[in-house]
């Protein structure tokens, strides 16, 4: 297991899951940047989307690369670490250290496998909610995410609006579409249609799921990207070959593409994993958990709320922010919406898109002012 | 109240930061990139919100630190509840919308008081353009074609005292600018300033 930080918390502080059940002990695994200031106002918490990690801005130890948000997080960057404290952990059921499907069950001393309770959003941001107050930081400066990162946002704020000044949910929803279900199904059962799988036991058998891991990368990959940006990427062109070949090889290079993307990801990545925290974004639908009505989720929120979405995200389309801002107008909430032009698709949250730094930002230097934490010198 | 040097202002802004009462809650729609709003953060300490349909001008606006959503005053309004703002603010925008006396009645839900400014269709020189010229009239705060114009529901002053009555808002005070964008700083019946007026600033509620 790379080394992380690693706050543990044993039988005496359990975390109660909605489930119904405690998890105890447990581990969540996190990352800082930059300094906590003296009064402790200056923290943001990054949430980490489905397969992201704790190593927002600085190199993660498994793959070698550099931090997954390192264009958003760092010295100098729109969430600047001379100025704030920034934490990002790993998501309860995930597998870069925090409690998972992969660690040990201390009742059985056998890896959880599939024993380990479902978790859901709400669970992994009252994890979050653990580390930050065992951190000693009352209230957080902000809460930042995209995607399932994004839904972790809308969590926090609904949850403990009285611990978040300000939130920025990015290309995400207030709940998972049924075509996102879907897509997410066909992974899952790509996972376990791989014999290796062992019904989840693989470690047991000293196997594991590659192939099916994989192929359930490739088919969510797809969804991160806009028809336009595939097209402009790959188009029907051909890997290393002037000629179809009438066989099943990788011909095109979208193909050779998402091959690549499934192997890599497999490297590191957990099976189950993937099914927990995949099944933990089909959970969320944060209206369902308020009456049905979006809006008694953030009623006398005080937190300033900046949300934002791309032009061509089909899977967390512009119309689940919009119903996410409508909810929090309908509250009298504190809002800026903005949606940014981009032919990237939903992985454009990760990607180099000037106008998504500018807003954040902007957005920040305004909370900041608000909060009266100097604001980073050299905002534009 | 500190009165600031605001003569690089524009004419209806001053005059609607003099209508607002300093640390209000303020809902600004059609707020463009938001000069109005920081403004009225800046002279008169309100908690401000902005509301514009173009993307471009919203972006701008947050990224200036401005809270601001991108919306349509037509359909987007009636997500916010009764009394949420102690001004809805309507700056030069009411004629660009589809439904204006919906937009007002919407205003005069949401806000406790509504503010609106709106160039003065009935103005002498618009008059004379169509009287002499027999054509739609293009001045210099209506610079648009009436082809590719986006004012679509052009009113004058005395059209809007009208519609006031009509959606049951009271006028508390209004205003009418010259071409200068000065404040005509004479009472005179509606019909007068309905001839000189450039523009107008009305402060209402509901009755």
């Amino acid at each position: 297991m790379p080394a992380s930080k690693l706050m543990r918390f044993g039988p005496e502080n359990p975390l109660r899951l909605d489930e119904g059940t405690e998890l105890a002990p447990w581990q969540i695994a996190y990352e800082t940047y930059g300094e906590l200031n003296a009064d402790k106002t200056n923290a943001i918490l990054v949430c980490h989307a489905l397969t992201g990690d704790q190593y927002v801005a600085s190199e993660n130890p498994v793959t070698g690369k550099p931090g997954w948000w390192s264009m958003m997080v760092g010295p100098g960057q729109p969430v600047d670490t001379d100025k704030y404290f920034v934490i990002c952990a790993n998501v309860l059921g995930g597998c870069l250290g925090t409690t998972g499907p992969a660690c040990t069950n201390p009742e059985t001393d056998e890896v959880y496998g599939l024993d380990l309770p479902v978790v859901t959003i709400g669970d992994m941001v009252r994890s979050q909610a653990k580390l930050v107050e065992a951190l000693g930081i009352e209230t957080l400066f902000a809460v930042v995410g995209g995607s399932m990162g994004g839904m972790q946002v809308l969590q926090w704020a609904s949850a403990y609006p009285e611990k978040v000044f300000a939130a920025v949910p990015i290309a995400t929803g207030p709940r998972h579409s049924s075509q996102n279900i879907a897509f997410h199904e066909v992974g899952r059962q790509a996972v376990m249609a791989d014999p290796d799988w062992c019904h989840g036991q693989y470690a047991k058998e000293g196997k594991r799921p590659l192939k099916g891991l994989s192929v359930a990368r490739m088919a969510a990959h797809i969804t991160y990207m806009s028809d336009e940006s595939l097209h402009n990427k790959f188009g029907r062109n051909l890997q290393d070959r002037s000629a179809i070949t009438f066989g099943f090889d990788a011909d095109f290079q979208i193909e050779s593409y998402l091959r690549h993307q499934g192997m890599t990801f497999v490297d590191r990545f957990d099976a189950n994993s993937y099914l927990y925290v995949t099944r933990a974004m089909d959970y969320f639908d944060l209206a369902a958990a308020h009456g049905g009505k979006l809006a008694n989720a953030f009623l006398h929120s005080d937190t300033r709320f900046c949300v934002m979405s791309f032009t061509t995200d089909w899977l967390f389309p512009t119309s689940e922010s919009k119903d996410i801002v409508r909810a929090l107008n309908a509250a009298g909430a504190n809002v800026s919406f903005v949606e940014i032009e981009s032919s990237r698709g939903h992985d454009a949250f990760l990607l180099d898109e000037p106008e998504l730094f500018k807003t954040m930002r902007g957005f920040l230097t305004g909370a900041a002012k608000a909060r009266g934490i100097p604001a980073p010198g050299n905002g534009d | 109240m500190t009165k600031l040097d605001l003569s690089d202002v524009r004419g209806d802004h001053r005059i609607l930061c003099d209508f607002v009462a300093p640390g209000s809650r303020v809902l600004d729609i059609g707020c463009g990139t938001g000069n109005l709003l920081e403004l009225l953060i800046n002279t008169r300490g309100v908690d401000g919100r902005g509301f514009d349909t173009s993307q471009k001008g919203v972006n701008e606006a947050v990224a200036r630190g401005l809270s601001v959503v991108q919306g349509d005053a037509d359909n987007d309004l009636a997500a916010y509840p009764d009394d949420a703002f102690d001004y809805a603010i309507l700056s030069h925008t009411l004629q660009a919308t589809m439904d204006p006396k919906q937009v007002l009645e919407q205003l005069l839900r949401i806000g406790k008081k509504v503010v609106v400014s709106f160039p003065n269709f009935g103005h002498w020189r618009n008059r004379m353009q169509l009287l002499f010229k027999g054509r739609m009239p293009v001045t210099d705060y209506l610079p648009y074609q009436w082809y590719d114009t986006p004012n679509i529901h052009f009113c004058t002053i005395r059209d809007f005292v009208a519609l006031s009555e009509e959606v049951h808002a009271k006028v508390i005070k209004a205003e009418a600018l010259d071409a200068r964008g000065k404040r005509i700083a004479f009472n005179a019946p509606w019909w007068v300033w309905n001839l000189i007026g450039d523009q107008a600033v009305f402060l209402l509620e509901r009755k």
